[in-house]
C-alpha cells in the first residue's frame, strides 16, 4: 500500500432520492441512501464495502462512479474534485474510473459482439489510434481475462454466466483505468465460478495495480480479497478498519452480528447465531439517534438520542459508536 | 438410504428426435400466423401490384349500358351504377389502401422513434413531448383525420398525413415505454461508464433492443391506418372519388345495398381479409419477438 | 418411516434447439422429519427434480420417466386434479423470490386461509383464526395486525416468513423449500433457517431443501444429495460428506468456498481454489462421466463410461470411477 494522497476521498457524500412528488412538485418522502459518507481508498488498495441490503452500498458505488449524482458532499480523485465535473473532464474521469455490475446477463448489450464491447471504450476515450491497435488490445484484454481470442467475434448470449463477468471485467480493463468499482461482482455467479472470478479479479489487481472498491454482502469472500473494509447500515458507514481489524476485533454490534450470522460450510461449527432480530428499518424514515439502534440489543437511551459519528479507535480502526466496545461491554 | 444400482444402459431421450425440418417447416410449425398473415399479406400486394396483368380493365371507363350487372364470367364481381367494373377498380383500389397503409405505418414509425426516444432518453424533455402526444391521443382518431383533411384538402398524400397525425402518438407512447424500460439495463450504464454520449447510446445500445416491440406496433399501425383511410372515403372525406379505393367504392355502393349488396361486399372482404392478414403477421411477430415467448429453455 | 421414495429419476425439456436432459437418473429417499438437501450449481437439475415432485413441470415440454413414491403413490401417474390435492396439502412449497409467489392484491391473510379452506374446508372464521395462529408460528410480531397488510407492505423476510406460513398451513408431511434465502440477507438468512429449524421440530414436517449454499446445508441438513449436469455424484449425511467429501466435485466445491477467518492466518491471502471450466451443455449427450472435462483426476475411463452411484461406506454413496483409489489426494 503506497503512503501518497489517496487515489479517492469521500467528504461527507450524501445521496437522497426524492419520492412521490406531489402534484406541486415536491417530494413527499425522501429516501436517505448515503448519509455522510466518509472514506478513503489508496492507489493498489482493495476497500469493500459491506452490509445488507438497502444500506447503501450498491448506491455508493453507482455514486462513485458518476452514475449517480450526490445530493451533497464531495468526491476527490487525487485531491481534485470530480463530483460536479461534465464534459471533457467528466469523460477522463471515466477513463480512469470502471466498473462492473453484479448480473453478467444484463450487463452487456445482447446485440453487440463482444469486440465491439470491448472496443467501446477505445472509441470513446481515443485510446486507440488504428484498427490494428483496437484488435491487438482487444486480444490483450480477452488473454488477460482467461476468455479464448475467437471469443471476439461472438455474441453474449453465447457465454455462460462466469465467462460473461469475464467480459464484463475485460471491457472495465479496457480503458487502463486506476479504479474499478465491482458492485457485487462475483454474487450471482455458481460457486465453482465465483472463485474462479475472484481469483481473476486477484490477479488483475496484483498485475495492474489498479484499486478496487469490491461492494459485496459476502462476508467470507470480502474477508479473503480486500485490503480495507467499510461496514454500512442504512446509508451510513458504522465501522472502517483494515481486514483484521474487522473480521479479528469488530467493535461495533452491527459489524458483531452481521459476521456471525454468515453460514459456514462446517456442520460441526454451529456457533453463528447472535441473531439480530427484525429487519433493517426503512430509509425513508430512519430512526434517529443511531440508525442501528432498533436492532441493536445493546442500545441505550444516548443510543436513541445521539447521532455516533465515526471516530477513531486505534491503528486504522474507526467506528461509530457511542461506546468503545458495546458488545464485551455488556457481556 | 442407499439405491442398490447396476451399469445402466445408454439412457434414451425421453422425448423421441425431432425430425430436422428445414428452416420454411420450422417457420411453419412454430409461427403459423406469421406464415398465414404473411402470405395473405403477400398475396394482396401483388394482386394490387399487377393489377394490369390480372384480367382487369380500365377502371375509369365508364359504360353506362354496362350499368349494376351482377358477377358474370365477364363481370367477375359485376359492375356499379356507372358501368365500371368491379373487380378492377377493387385490384386498382387495393393499391391506394396499401400504400396508405404502409405509408402511414413507415411515417408514425418514424415520428414516433424520434419523439419515443428523445421523450425516453432525455428527462427534461419527457414531460413536454407526453403532454403534446397525450392531446393528440385524446381527439378520436378519425376525428382528427377529418377535420386535417377538411383543412389541406383531399388527397392520398393528405390522407397519409393525417391519418399519421393521430396514429404516432400511439407509437410515441410505446417507444418511450420500453426505451425507459431498456434504460434500466445494467448495460446502459456500462456504456456511460464506457464513455458513451447519449446519442451513441441511443443508436447503439437502445434502438437495437426495442426494435421488436416497434416493427409489431408498426403492422398495427397498417391495419388501423388502412381502416380509417377506409372510413375516410366511405364518408367522403378521404381520398378523391376519382381514385378508386375501397372506401370510396363501399360509399358508391352504400346507397345501393339492399338491392347490389355485392358492390359494399367485395371490397368490403379484401379490406378485411389484408387487415387481418396484417394483424395475423403482427401477432406473429410479437410472439416471435418477445424473448419471454421464445421457444428457448 | 419412509415418506418418500424417488427412483431413478429423469425429466427432460423439450426446445426449439433439441432436448434438454435437465435431470438424468436421480434417486433417493425421504425419512419423515428428516431433512435432505440437494445442492448443485444452476443447470445442475436440483429445482427441476423438486418441481417434478410438485408435478409442476409444464406436460407438454417436459417429460419424466421413473418413479415418484410418496404415501403408496406414484406422483409421476397421478392426474393434475389429483395433484392439486396433494400440493399445498400433503406436500407444502417454499420459493426464492417471496415477491413473486405471493399475489400481490390479496391480503396475507386471504392467501393463508385459502389453502386452509381449500384444503381443510374451514369457515372463512375459523381460517382467519387459525391463520393468525401461523402468523404467530412463524414469528412475525402482531399478526393480528399484519394478517389484513399486503405482500408490498412486508419486509423481504416477512413474506418469506408469510410463505412458510403458507406452506405449513395444511401440516403437509413434506416441504419443499427452494432457495428459501437465497434472496434474503445473512441476519434475515439465519433468522428464517432458524424458523424452519424450529418448526419442524414441532411438526415433524420432513423438509427437502434445495440451495447451491453449502454454508446453508450444514446448518440444517441430516443428509446431502451433490448434483452435477443432472446426475447425483454423492449423497451422505451431512456431517460425513463435509468430513469425508469422496467425489472430486463435492471436493471442489468445499474447497472453492472461502471461509470467515482467513485474514487471521499469516501473510497474504492466498488464491481460491477453484474448478476450472464450465457446466457441460444439457442439449448435448454426455458420455461418460459429466465431471469428466473439469476434473483433474479424470482418467480414459471417465471419458467413455458413465460412473454409477456405489455404496462405499455405510449411507454414503459416490459416482466416481476413482472413488476407491483415493482420489482424495
Amino acid at each position: 500500500m503506497t503512503t501518497c494522497a489517496p487515489l479517492l476521498e469521500l467528504r461527507n457524500l450524501q445521496k437522497h432520492y426524492f419520492l412521490r412528488p406531489n402534484l406541486l412538485g415536491k417530494p413527499t418522502a425522501t429516501v436517505h441512501a448515503l448519509d455522510d459518507v466518509n472514506l478513503t481508498l489508496s492507489a493498489g488498495e482493495t476497500l469493500s464495502i459491506v452490509g445488507e441490503s438497502g444500506c447503501g452500498k450498491s448506491t455508493l458505488g453507482k455514486t462513485v462512479v458518476r452514475l449517480h449524482q450526490p445530493t451533497d458532499g464531495q468526491i476527490l480523485l487525487d485531491g481534485r474534485r470530480v463530483d460536479q465535473i461534465g464534459g471533457a473532464e467528466l469523460k477522463a474521469f471515466r477513463a480512469r474510473v470502471q466498473v462492473v455490475f453484479q448480473d453478467p446477463y444484463s450487463s452487456l448489450n445482447p446485440r453487440i459482439r463482444v469486440r465491439d464491447t470491448l472496443s467501446e471504450p477505445l472509441h470513446n476515450f481515443g485510446l486507440a489510434k488504428d484498427a490494428a491497435a483496437v484488435t491487438q488490445r482487444v486480444e490483450e484484454l480477452l488473454d488477460m481475462v482467461g476468455l479464448p481470442r475467437d471469443a471476439a467475434g461472438r455474441y453474449p448470449h453465447e457465454f455462460s454466466g462466469g465467462q460473461r463477468q469475464r467480459i464484463a471485467i475485460a471491457r472495465a480493463l479496457s480503458p487502463r483505468p486506476d479504479l474499478i468499482v465491482c458492485d457485487e461482482a462475483v454474487s450471482a455467479l455458481d460457486v465453482s465460478v465465483k472463485a474462479q472470478i475472484v481469483n481473476l479479479l486477484g490477479d488483475i489487481q496484483k498485475k495492474t495495480g489498479l484499486a478496487m472498491l469490491f461492494i459485496s454482502h459476502d462476508l467470507a469472500i470480502v474477508e479473503h480479497l480486500t485490503h480495507r473494509v467499510a461496514v454500512m447500515y442504512l446509508g451510513r458507514v458504522v465501522e472502517v478498519g483494515n481486514r483484521r481489524e474487522i473480521f479479528g476485533n469488530a467493535l461495533h454490534p452491527y459489524t458483531r452480528a452481521l459476521i456471525s450470522a454468515v453460514p459456514q460450510p462446517d456442520p460441526m461449527n454451529k456457533t453463528r447465531r447472535k441473531l439480530l432480530t427484525g429487519d433493517v428499518p426503512s430509509p425513508i424514515a430512519p430512526p434517529p439517534g443511531c440508525r442501528f439502534n432498533t436492532r441493536c440489543p445493546f442500545a441505550t437511551d444516548l443510543c436513541r438520542a445521539e447521532v455516533p459519528v465515526l471516530r477513531a479507535v486505534g491503528g486504522t480502526h474507526q467506528i461509530a459508536c457511542h461506546y468503545d466496545n458495546l458488545v464485551e461491554a455488556a457481556a | 438410504m442407499d439405491t442398490p444400482t447396476q451399469a445402466l444402459p445408454p439412457l434414451p431421450d425421453l422425448f423421441p428426435p425431432q425430425p430436422r425440418r428445414g428452416k420454411v417447416r420450422r417457420l411453419i410449425v412454430q409461427h403459423p400466423s406469421i406464415v398465414i398473415g404473411g402470405s395473405l399479406l403477400v398475396l394482396i400486394i401483388l394482386l394490387a401490384i399487377f393489377a394490369n396483368w390480372l384480367g382487369t380493365v380500365d377502371p375509369y371507363k365508364i359504360a353506362p349500358a354496362k350499368r349494376n350487372r351482377l358477377p358474370s364470367m365477364d363481370f367477375w364481381f359485376g359492375t356499379d351504377t356507372l358501368g365500371r367494373d368491379i373487380y378492377s377498380r377493387v385490384l386498382y383500389g387495393g393499391r391506394v389502401s396499401l400504400f396508405v397503409g404502409v405509408s402511414v405505418a413507415f411515417l408514425a414509425t418514424v415520428l414516433g422513434l424520434v419523439t419515443g426516444l428523445i421523450a425516453g432518453a432525455y428527462r427534461r424533455l419527457d414531460a413536454i413531448i407526453m403532454r403534446l402526444m397525450d392531446g393528440l391521443m385524446s381527439i378520436p382518431p378519425i376525428l382528427l383525420a377529418i377535420a386535417l383533411v377538411a383543412a389541406i384538402g383531399g388527397s392520398v398524400l393528405n390522407v397519409i398525413l393525417a391519418i399519421t397525425m393521430a396514429e404516432f402518438p400511439r407509437m410515441s407512447r410505446i417507444v418511450r415505454g420500453v426505451v425507459l424500460s431498456v434504460r434500466e439495463q445494467p448495460f446502459i450504464d456500462g456504456a456511460i461508464a464506457a464513455g458513451s454520449t447519449m446519442p451513441k447510446i441511443i443508436i447503439r445500445h437502445i434502438l437495437p433492443n426495442i426494435m421488436g416491440p416497434i416493427i409489431v406496433q408498426a403492422t398495427y399501425i397498417c391495419s388501423a391506418a388502412m381502416i380509417t383511410e377506409a372510413a375516410l372515403s366511405f364518408i367522403g372525406a378521404g381520398t378523391p372519388p376519382s381514385i378508386p379505393s375501397w372506401g370510396g367504392i363501399m360509399n358508391e355502393g352504400r346507397m345501393l345495398w339492399q338491392i347490389k349488396p355485392y358492390i359494399i361486399l367485395f371490397p368490403a372482404v379484401f379490406l378485411s381479409v389484408t387487415v387481418l392478414a396484417v394483424n395475423l403477421l403482427g401477432d406473429g411477430l410479437r410472439d416471435a419477438l418477445d424473448p419471454r415467448s421464445a421457444t428457448r429453455l | 418411516m419412509e415418506l418418500l421414495n424417488v427412483q431413478h429419476l429423469r425429466t427432460h425439456f423439450r426446445s426449439a434447439e433439441g432436448a434438454v436432459r435437465a435431470v438424468e437418473d436421480v434417486s433417493f429417499r425421504l425419512e419423515t422429519g428428516k431433512t435432505l438437501a440437494i445442492v448443485g450449481e444452476s443447470g445442475s437439475g436440483k429445482s427441476v427434480t423438486s418441481l417434478s415432485i410438485m408435478g409442476l413441470l409444464d406436460k407438454k415440454t417436459a417429460r419424466n420417466s421413473g418413479s415418484i413414491t410418496f404415501g403408496g403413490r406414484n406422483l409421476l401417474t397421478l392426474s393434475e386434479r389429483e395433484m392439486r390435492k396433494i400440493r399445498g396439502n400433503e406436500i407444502g412449497m417454499v420459493f426464492q423470490e417471496p415477491m413473486t409467489s405471493l399475489n400481490p392484491v390479496l391480503s396475507v391473510g386471504r392467501q393463508i386461509g385459502e389453502t386452509l379452506r381449500l384444503h381443510q374446508g374451514l369457515s372463512r372464521q375459523a381460517a382467519r383464526t387459525r391463520a393468525i395462529d401461523l402468523l404467530r408460528l412463524v414469528d412475525i410480531p402482531a399478526p393480528e395486525r399484519r394478517i389484513d397488510e399486503y405482500p408490498h407492505q412486508l419486509s423481504g423476510g416477512m413474506r418469506q416468513r408469510v410463505m412458510i406460513a403458507i406452506a405449513l398451513a395444511c401440516e403437509p408431511k413434506l416441504l419443499i423449500a427452494d432457495e428459501p434465502t437465497t434472496a434474503l440477507d445473512v441476519t434475515v438468512q439465519a433468522q428464517v433457517l432458524d424458523l424452519m429449524r424450529d418448526l419442524q421440530k414441532r411438526t415433524g414436517t420432513a423438509i427437502i431443501l434445495i440451495t447451491h449454499d453449502l454454508g446453508v446445508v450444514a446448518d440444517i441438513a441430516d443428509r446431502v444429495i451433490v448434483m452435477y449436469a443432472g446426475r447425483t455424484v454423492e449423497e451422505a449425511a451431512t456431517a460425513d460428506l463435509y468430513a469425508r467429501p469422496m467425489h472430486p466435485y463435492t471436493k471442489g466445491l468445499l474447497a472453492t468456498i472461502p471461509r470467515l477467518g482467513s485474514s487471521l492466518l499469516p501473510g497474504e491471502p492466498a488464491r481460491l481454489e477453484e474448478i476450472p471450466g464450465q457446466v457441460p451443455s444439457l442439449r448435448k449427450p454426455i458420455h461418460g462421466c459429466a465431471f469428466a472435462g473439469r476434473c483433474k483426476f479424470s482418467v480414459d475411463l471417465c471419458r467413455s463410461k458413465a460412473p454409477v452411484l456405489e455404496r462405499k461406506s455405510e449411507g454414503h454413496s459416490v459416482a466416481c470411477h476413482l472413488a476407491d483409489n483415493g482420489v482424495s489426494a
